[in-house]
């Protein structure tokens, strides 16, 4: 008979090898589900995984795009890892980015068309602010009231959404063109842009933002005493209150730093890549980037890997939609398949199997 | 005076309308968090029931067909959950989000050729005199009949619970699943059923959106309904009756706020809309600041379980 026996410590193979085996099955799985769809696996997979890179027809094209992509993900995910360590769940990422960029936006459209490096500066403090303002309300209302974060958080996402729908339809719309939702195209107002720093990289201040980002959070995590709380609160919580670990600074500090991040990537991204304030321009990185979280086991360099390949997913994603007709809902189906993958083969990280002689109750 | 021209008993009405595919999901929840286990995927159970639902009715022209297909939908997906939290002791909370990301992805594909479509009617149920009574008429008896199931769906949910045995070991798992194990019962058999009827509740709420409420078929046409009910059973404290008055007082407000919307009220469409997800998180800090009196969260709720032996 074949039973689960917990392993007295996780495997570290495993841990390193899961989010690759992932990776490989994630592509079986989508080959399956491109040919039910009546498309060519091989060349869907090709496709999306190896020419946004290595095509010489578009590969010009889309090699910027994967940090322009992936920056916002290892931004945001950088910041939900080190809740998620700490069993602080943010979900809510997608409507701190959200708000950051309006806030961002908001010093913009405020100054224009007044040139001044001070600006940007501004915008930059301006986004950060926002999301952790918004991830404020989830964190105060754990300590204060003990409401569920996950919830909270989540359901801040709808309203910040109709926020932004409101700003692209009033506020913060264009007043030089009549009847058109939108803002104005920050990529237009110098002193506001965001613009590419080293011509055909795709590099703006949003992948140097990220980069930072990974390495403040890896020394935090492995240098700092707020990092081994974070971590002894995850693991042990009673042991960390024991130690004199205050669960509710850990709430708000882990939602502030997640809020700021994702804040700042959707300020980065408003200015930049982005141009305006459009109700469509939210694109789910918020929630995408959950999943660069989980694959990148939490640490801030694996996230690197992690934001890069699930970056790469949007433009094979973009790709499969020109060259083969794929519906564009494909990739998230790809992205939904991947988190199942990894959480599923994890179990061999905690477990092994024993094959043991006869039957025990 | 604008608020003159709504009337009450079409307001109930609609009401009840509005409140029954969360109400559907949220009971569903109910159960599978009173067997011990926090399942965060309602949202994609639910979109997968209306996606499913929708195009099992407009393929069979049988509304009921459709119904039918959106609760096996639902369960398909929960098994996922159950397969990944059960058997593989996989992290709940992960494993949930991970259901709704996906069922988002994966309806958004398979409803792709049904945009735009009308689904078969649903016709309402004719209960003869009944209707004829003055307001309660309009009101209360002039709905299909799934609006009624689910009202008999909490009774019967209520009644499981609380006075039959297999309701009891439910319960017990929920509670203590160490002890529960130890007297014999199958802890994850219990969870596994559990999750099951919960993903069928959410299936069968998600149709009722498509098919009857909106009625139509959009990409992620859910919008957080999954994750208002999940709201729902904390405000309920786990109890079925509140649940459905839960489910009520939040119908009447998205009722309310779309008859602002109608009336031409001068606020915003946009502000109108968001306040259903501002009072869901109002009502949550109200229930969870109420200390003394405990939240009555069953004991294992989101606790793995694993027989050592």
């Amino acid at each position: 008979m074949i039973r689960l026996e917990k392993r007295k410590e996780p495997s570290k193979f495993w841990r390193i090898a899961n989010p690759f085996l992932a990776v490989v099955l994630t592509m079986l799985a989508g080959g399956v589900m491109f040919a039910m769809l009546g498309k060519d696996p091989i060349v869907a997979i090709r496709l999306i995984f190896f020419d946004p890179i290595f095509s010489e027809t578009f590969g010009s094209y889309s090699r910027p795009q994967l940090l322009i992509k992936s920056a916002p993900l290892i931004l945001i995910a950088v910041g939900l890892a080190i809740g998620f360590k700490a069993n602080v769940w943010n979900i809510g990422a997608e409507g701190q980015y959200i708000i950051g960029a309006l806030f961002g936006a908001g010093v913009a459209l405020a100054f224009f068309p007044a040139p001044g490096a001070h600006i940007f500066p501004l915008m930059v403090l301006a986004g950060a602010l926002g999301g952790f303002l918004w991830a404020m309300i989830p964190a105060i209302l754990k300590t204060r009231f003990n409401t569920n974060e996950i919830l909270v958080s989540l359901l801040l996402v709808y309203v910040a959404e109709r926020i932004l729908a409101a700003m692209a339809l009033g506020l913060m719309r264009n007043p030089d063109i009549a009847g058109f939702p939108g803002s104005r195209d920050l990529r237009r107002y110098e002193a506001a842009h965001n613009a590419e720093l080293f011509a055909g990289t795709g590099i703006h201040w949003g992948v140097v933002a990220a980069l930072i980002a990974v390495i403040f959070a890896y020394a935090m995590m492995t240098r700092h005493m707020l990092g081994f709380h974070i971590q002894l609160a995850g693991q042990a919580p009673r042991a960390a209150r024991f130690g004199g670990v205050a669960p509710a600074r850990l709430v708000v500090i882990c939602l502030g730093i997640a809020g700021a991040l994702a804040g700042l990537a959707g300020m980065f991204e408003v200015s930049g890549p982005g141009g305006q304030v459009r109700i469509e321009f939210a694109s789910g990185y918020g929630f995408t980037a959950i999943i660069v979280a989980f694959l990148g086991r939490l640490n801030p360099f694996g996230i690197v890997l992690a934001g890069l390949l699930l970056g790469l997913t949007y433009i094979g994603g973009e790709l499969g939609q020109m060259m083969l007709q794929l519906p564009g809902a494909a990739i998230q189906v790809f992205q939904g398949m991947l988190l199942f993958f990894l959480l599923a083969l994890d179990f061999q990280t905690n477990y092994r199997l024993r094959l043991t002689k006869g039957v025990r109750a | 005076m604008i608020l003159g021209s709504i009337n009450p008993a079409v307001l109930m009405a609609a009401l009840m309308v509005a409140a029954t595919p969360i109400l559907l999901a949220a009971i569903g929840e109910l159960v599978v968090e009173k067997a011990g286990v926090l399942n965060l995927g309602v949202e994609g159970m639910m979109i997968m029931g209306a996606c499913v639902g929708f195009i099992i009715a407009v393929n069979t022209g049988s509304p009921f067909i459709g119904f039918i297909g959106a609760a096996l939908g639902g369960i398909a997906l929960s098994l996922l959950f159950a397969l990944l939290t059960q058997a593989l002791m996989t992290n709940q909370v992960a494993s949930g989000l991970a259901l709704t990301l996906f069922g988002l992805g994966l309806t958004a594909l398979l409803g792709q050729q049904y945009v735009g479509i009308t689904p078969p009617r649903t016709p309402k149920l004719d209960l003869g005199p009944l209707s004829d009574i003055p307001f309660l008429g309009r009101a209360l008896f002039t709905h299909d009949i799934v609006v009624y199931l689910t009202i008999a769906l909490v009774g019967a949910v209520w009644w499981f619970l609380k006075y039959s045995r297999a309701g009891m070991i439910l319960r017990a798992v929920g509670e203590n699943h160490d002890a529960a194990h130890a007297l014999g019962y199958h802890v994850k058999r219990v969870r596994v059923l559990a999750i099951m009827f919960g993903g069928a509740c959410a299936g069968l709420g998600g149709a009722y959106l498509s098919l009857i409420r909106v009625p139509q078929w959009t990409e992620g046409m859910t919008v957080g309904a999954g994750w208002i009910a999940l709201a729902l059973v904390v405000f309920a404290s786990w109890r079925p009756w509140r649940a459905m008055a839960g489910a009520y007082l939040f119908g009447g407000i998205v009722v309310l706020q779309l008859n602002l919307q109608a009336a031409g009220v001068r606020i915003p469409v946009e502000y109108l809309s968001m306040s259903p997800y501002l009072i869901t998180i109002l009502v949550l800090v109200i229930i969870s600041s109420g200390k003394g009196r405990g939240l009555n969260a069953p004991g294992s709720l989101n606790k793995p379980f694993h027989a050592s032996s």
